[in-house]
Parts: structure tokens; C-alpha cells; sequence
């Protein structure tokens, strides 16, 4: 279509902003490579084994951390939900959307967590967007890291509060921030527990004692520690010891819980009314009965799964190490979560990078500006507690040899 | 402090930033002529308010498309304006 923009009595495209992205996009493709965000996985034969093109391969950027997908209890909870109960609500959890599954998954999550609420949502982005949106509102400030969730930043935009960012994982410039705000006003300090795209950790423990400080509630998104990071697999904040501090915790069932669907534990004692204000939660509909049933089911697993837990560090551990002494640089120095964020020089290179390894049967992400701190290009991987280690030694000589063939390492 | 004073303290603050020295107009638009990216404007926002001791918030900042805009809200936040 010609560029009649601007010119009288002609449309405008309005596709016309996305001209970069498609530019980028075709000339990523013409170079060759195979596209990296249309992979379709034909056949999934475990947690972390999957037919890709009709190659078997190792999966390695799930974010199915404990491996609960294919868990027979699991499983089963779900088949006999969806004969029972049906394949869907067909409506909001305040009309006809909340059966005795939803009240279940948040038990199982009361429990879990050990708090007085829960409040679920058909995704863990409608969770982020409906509690900061909600809760935040006109005259209060939202105090946020800049390399936040997607999910944080648009539930910002949804409301109508001050949204004020600092510097990632900066303690003093959150400080100055939250001392520059005016008197009498609401703050809400969001932080995350695991930053997904380096993988890295934050000093939750001094973060939370300095918003404390200046009267600020807090939100934790903890979406990449559930089940293995804490002593209960609570999250960064449990592990720190100041889980107590946190007024509300924002999980997701998509990562180690194996399924779909958000939620928000929190203490507060006024937090229920939320169902009834929070416009993410009421307009649309709730999650299927089979979806509920797995979540309940593997989140009460999950408390109890220390061997797995130690396991999925050991494969993180490994694969760190692995990865660094072969020469890639990493997101971070040592083991923080179980994301092994590998830096790439650049997009082209990135792709060329990635292909290579799904040649050699392995798959990871690749995450690449806008969504990646300061511009980088980046190939995520992150393990699962049934990766075997044998599978993180496979990873490792597949990574060595796709990173030679690309001349990323020497 | 008056708008002569901001405008001086800024045009100190802004110089690491302009990369292709670009010259410094009230006019001057921090996306089409200086070619701010997202994590310039962040490093350049919060040179800004430690300097002056003072917030922006994103709302406040998507008022500010050109220098004159920034002089003159830092003008306000620093109750002068």
C-alpha cells in the first residue's frame, strides 16, 4: 500500500506505526533463518521433550519449572473436572464463573502461602493488571523498578495513578523516589522477585524495609520463584524473610504450576472487595473447571516437593557453570533463579544462534528489545525439575557446538 | 531560582546525553531531534530530579515533548514556576 498519509482525502494506514517491526521482522527472514516466534510444537511428549518440525527436541524455555504438566495426579484431577464439571464456565467468577474448583485453587493457594486471601485470575497478566490498576488510584504514586513485567506496566497505564520508575534493582534511586513524594499521598512499591529476562534475583529484603520506611504498600510479583525458591517455595520474598512485609504477593499457574490463570494472595483485611471493583477480575470470564482442578491439584504437590526442588538447582547450577566455562556470556555471575539468560552479541547473530540450536534439538527463547533490559538480544533458557542430568550435559555440548558453528565463542 | 537558572542547570545535565550535538533550542524535541530511546529518557529523567530534588512522573513526562516543556515543568516542580 503507497504512504498517502497526511494527503488529503486519502486514509491512513494506521498500520503504518508497526512499518519498523515489520522491516525488522522480513529481514531477519529474508537472511534465512527459521522464524523464531512461529514455532509449533507438533507433539509434546513430556515436561521437557517435544517434536519440533519432526525433530525430537529438548525443551529449554518452558518456564514449566517443576515439570508438573504431565503429572498423572495432575492430569486426572483435570480429565475428571472437565467430565464432571464440563469444558467451560461461560462466565464471570461474580455471575455464573465461580464453581467449587475455583474455590478449591484458592484454598489450595490460602494454604500455600499461608495467608488470609486469595483472589484468582484467567491469567497471570490479568492479575498484574487488575491489582495495580484497582488498587493505585488518582493522586497515589506507583513506585516501579524499569525492567518490570509487560503486565505491570500496562495494569500502570490502566490507572490513573502517578507511575514513577527507577533504575532496575537500584535501592537508593527507589529511596530518593519515594522521598520526593508528596506528603499524604498513596504509594505503591511493585517489585519482582525473579527479573525473567537476566534471570537475576532482587534484594527484596532492603527494597521492602526502605518502601516500609516511607509508608508505601508493596507488591511482589512472584511468578518466576513459585515452588522452588523459599522455603516453602513461596518466593524470593519467603527465602529473604520478609514475605510478612509484602501486602500482596501476584503469582501465575503458566510457570510451575503447569497451567493457566493468575492470582493475588494478600493479608489485607478489606482485600475481598476486590472481586467486586477490580474490572479484570469481573468482566471475563473465569477459567475452566479442568484448568482450576490441575492448578489446585499441583499446587498442593507442590508444597511438598523438596526433591524436586533441590534437583531443578542442581540442573541450574550445572548449566550456569556449563554455559560460562564454555565461554557464553551470561545475564548474571552466579545461579540466582532457574533462568540461564545467555547474552548475544546482537539480533542477527541471536537468530543465527537459536536456529542452531534447534538444528541440534533444543529449544530456548529469544527475547529481544523491546522486552529486554538496555537493548540486548537474548537466548533464555530455563530448567525444569525433570530435566535429567544427563539432558543438562546433552545442553550444554549442543550450546558449545551451535556456538561455535555461529562463531559466537572461540 | 528563575527560568534563566533551570535552563542553565539542565543545558549542564542534558550535554552527556547529546551525543550528536545537537544545539539546544526551546524547540528542540527530545524524540525527533535529539533521538532520546526509552532508557535515555530514563537515565536523562533522573539526572533531572536529583539535581532539582524533584519527581516526573511518566504521566507528567508524556506532557514533554521539546526542551522549553522540560525548563518550564521543572520551573513548576520546583515551586517557581
Amino acid at each position: 500500500m503507497p504512504d498517502t498519509a497526511g494527503q488529503p482525502g486519502q486514509a491512513t494506514d494506521l498500520f503504518s506505526r508497526f512499518d519498523d517491526i515489520i522491516a525488522l521482522r522480513d529481514g531477519l527472514l529474508d537472511s534465512g533463518v527459521e522464524d523464531p516466534f512461529g514455532l509449533v510444537m507438533e507433539r509434546v511428549l513430556s515436561p521437557t521433550v517435544a517434536i519440533c518440525n519432526g525433530r525430537e527436541t529438548i525443551l529449554l524455555g518452558t518456564y514449566n519449572y517443576m515439570g508438573m504438566t504431565f503429572d498423572p495426579d495432575v492430569v486426572k484431577a483435570g480429565k475428571d473436572a472437565l467430565e464432571q464439571f464440563g469444558s467451560g464456565t461461560t462466565g464471570s467468577r461474580v455471575l455464573n464463573g465461580t464453581y467449587v474448583g475455583h474455590r478449591d485453587v484458592e484454598d489450595a493457594l490460602r494454604d500455600f502461602y499461608a495467608m488470609d486471601h486469595a483472589m484468582v485470575f484467567s491469567t497471570g497478566y490479568q492479575a498484574n493488571l487488575g491489582i495495580i490498576s484497582t488498587i493505585a488510584g488518582k493522586g497515589d504514586y506507583v513506585v516501579l523498578d524499569i525492567d518490570s513485567h509487560a503486565s505491570i506496566w500496562d495494569g500502570c497505564k490502566m490507572g490513573d495513578a502517578e507511575v514513577v520508575p527507577f533504575k532496575h534493582n537500584d535501592i537508593g534511586a527507589m529511596e530518593r523516589r519515594l522521598r520526593r513524594i508528596p506528603e499524604g499521598a498513596g504509594k505503591l512499591v511493585v517489585l519482582e522477585g525473579v527479573y525473567s529476562m537476566l534471570g537475576d534475583i532482587a534484594p527484596l529484603k532492603e527494597m521492602i524495609s526502605v518502601a516500609k520506611a516511607h509508608g508505601a504498600m508493596v507488591l511482589v510479583d512472584e511468578a518466576h520463584s513459585m515452588g522452588f525458591i523459599g522455603p516453602n517455595g513461596r518466593g524470593v520474598a519467603e527465602e529473604q524473610g520478609v514475605l510478612d512485609q509484602v501486602d500482596f504477593v501476584i503469582g501465575t499457574f503458566s510457570k510451575s504450576v503447569g497451567t493457566v490463570g493468575g492470582f493475588c494472595v494478600s493479608n489485607h483485611p478489606k482485600f475481598e472487595v476486590l472481586r467486586l471493583v477490580c474490572r479484570p477480575y469481573v468482566f471475563t470470564a473465569s477459567l475452566p473447571p479442568s484448568v482450576v482442578a490441575t492448578a489446585a491439584t499441583s499446587i498442593r504437590k507442590l508444597m511438598d516437593a523438596q526433591d524436586k526442588r533441590q534437583h531443578l538447582w542442581a540442573n541450574s547450577r550445572t548449566l550456569h557453570k556449563g554455559l560460562k566455562d564454555t565461554g557464553f556470556q551470561l545475564g548474571t555471575d552466579d545461579t540466582q533463579s532457574a533462568i540461564i539468560s545467555v547474552i548475544m552479541p546482537d539480533l542477527e547473530r541471536g537468530a543465527a544462534m537459536w536456529e542452531a540450536l534447534l538444528h541440534e534439538g533444543l529449544y530456548v527463547n529469544l527475547a529481544r528489545p523491546p522486552a529486554t533490559p538496555a537493548n540486548m538480544t537474548l537466548l533464555r533458557c530455563s530448567l525444569c525439575a525433570e530435566h535429567s542430568a544427563e539432558q543438562v550435559e546433552t545442553i550444554i555440548g549442543m550450546f558449545e557446538r551451535a556456538g561455535k558453528t555461529t562463531g559466537i565463542i572461540g | 531560582m528563575d527560568r534563566a537558572e533551570v535552563d542553565k542547570r539542565i543545558r549542564t545535565l542534558i550535554e552527556p546525553f547529546n551525543q550528536k550535538d545537537v544545539s539546544i533550542e526551546d524547540a528542540t524535541s527530545f524524540t525527533d531531534d535529539l533521538e532520546f530511546d526509552s532508557l535515555t529518557v530514563m537515565d536523562f529523567v533522573a539526572a533531572i530530579e536529583d539535581e532539582f530534588d524533584i519527581i516526573i512522573s511518566m504521566n507528567q513526562q508524556a506532557e514533554i515533548e521539546n526542551y522549553g516543556q522540560l525548563v518550564d515543568a521543572v520551573l513548576i516542580l520546583t515551586g517557581k514556576g
